[in-house]
């Protein structure tokens, strides 16, 4: 698949989940529990993204020892609890993992 | 009555906080797909026509890593399933309205402007009350495109040495920070992201996102239903 059709793919998927409830479907057809359940959705598939980011390494190896992002999510994971700060997580992430490979 | 004009300026006043956010977000969508091998065009056609910032970066995640298109599609589809929510809740809102009217709206139905005009349509009746949320939609298109051009621009300036490949892990902790506080979705944070990582290698096709994200609904639906008859 060229890298135009995938992306004409993506688009149109994220379009039809933003569309579909708005023009076909009415409202009562979700009840609390589904809607409950959505809820989650961030939190069930976002760590997806996040841990293997953090944990598996160029070589697609799980790395562990030596591993500077570990302790740099961990410091943007308290800045974004006690801040819940959007930006202050990001950058306080960042600054530390420089501070690790540039300064440690 | 206000008039539409009013009603479209609230939303983007009301949406303006939530856009400090998405200016790194997009520099660095547009930094790092640059990265990964898409031409300047493609990383601004992805802006133009997904329009989603989670969407965009896990494409980007995936292509890097050698996903096939079909486990890229459906990653995205997934990503994307929390849209559903937001149109079934905007949904009754916007009943009466043209089909036209529902085409665009949709397109602009993302996280930021939903939060802020969900409130919105909750408290106001009248009739061009979704104006509102073509004004927050509106207003983060603008900041979306913008700051994607830019990170296409300063991408070759900005050193691989950097690692801001890992400004996504971060972007999306970012976006979990209220739920890290809440005890059920730490739970669902923990599986999913271990079925993630030690699935990142067993797991065939690169579908460790869709697997992981599943087993992190699963683990959601048995905790929330023994929440509620204890």
């Amino acid at each position: 698949m060229s890298n135009w059709t995938l992306i004409l793919y993506c688009g149109l998927i994220t379009y039809l989940t933003r569309f579909s409830m708005i023009a076909l479907i009415k409202k009562e057809m979700f009840n609390d529990r589904v809607r409950e359940i959505l809820s989650f959705v961030p939190s069930a598939i976002f760590p997806a993204i996040i841990f293997p980011a953090i944990f598996i390494n160029e070589r697609g190896l799980f790395e562990i020892d030596d591993n500077p992002k570990i302790l740099a999510a961990i410091i943007a994971m308290f800045i974004g609890i006690f801040s819940r700060s959007i930006i202050a997580t990001i950058f306080s992430g960042l600054a530390s993992y420089w501070f690790l490979i540039f300064v440690v | 009555m206000k008039s539409n004009f009013k009603v479209f300026l609230k939303g983007i006043i009301d949406v303006s906080p939530l856009m400090i956010p998405v200016v790194p977000f997009g520099l660095i969508f547009g930094v790092l797909a640059i990265d990964v091998g898409f031409n300047p065009i493609e990383t601004m056609a992805m802006s133009l026509i997904i329009f989603g910032g989670a969407s965009q970066i896990v494409l980007l995640q995936l292509f890097s890593g050698g996903a096939s298109s079909l486990v890229i599609i459906s990653s995205v589809g997934a990503v994307n399933s929390r849209h559903l929510l937001y149109g079934a809740v905007v949904s009754e809102h916007l009943s009466d309205l043209k089909l036209i009217w529902k085409i665009i709206i949709s397109y602009f139905l993302i996280d930021q402007a939903f939060a802020i005009s969900n409130e919105y349509l909750k408290k106001n009746k009248d009739h061009n009350r979704y104006f509102h949320l073509v004004g927050g939609g509106a207003t983060c298109w603008v900041i979306w495109q913008s700051t994607t051009f830019l990170g296409i621009i300063l991408g070759a300036a900005i050193p691989e040495k950097l690692g801001l490949s890992f400004a996504v892990p971060l972007t999306f902790l970012a976006l979990l920070v209220n739920d890290f506080r809440k005890f059920i979705n730490v739970i669902v944070i923990i599986i999913s992201g271990l079925v993630a990582t030690f699935g990142y290698s067993y797991i065939p096709f690169k579908a460790y996102v869709i697997v992981a994200a599943l087993a992190g609904l699963f683990t959601a639906m048995i905790l929330t239903r023994k929440n509620k008859k204890a």
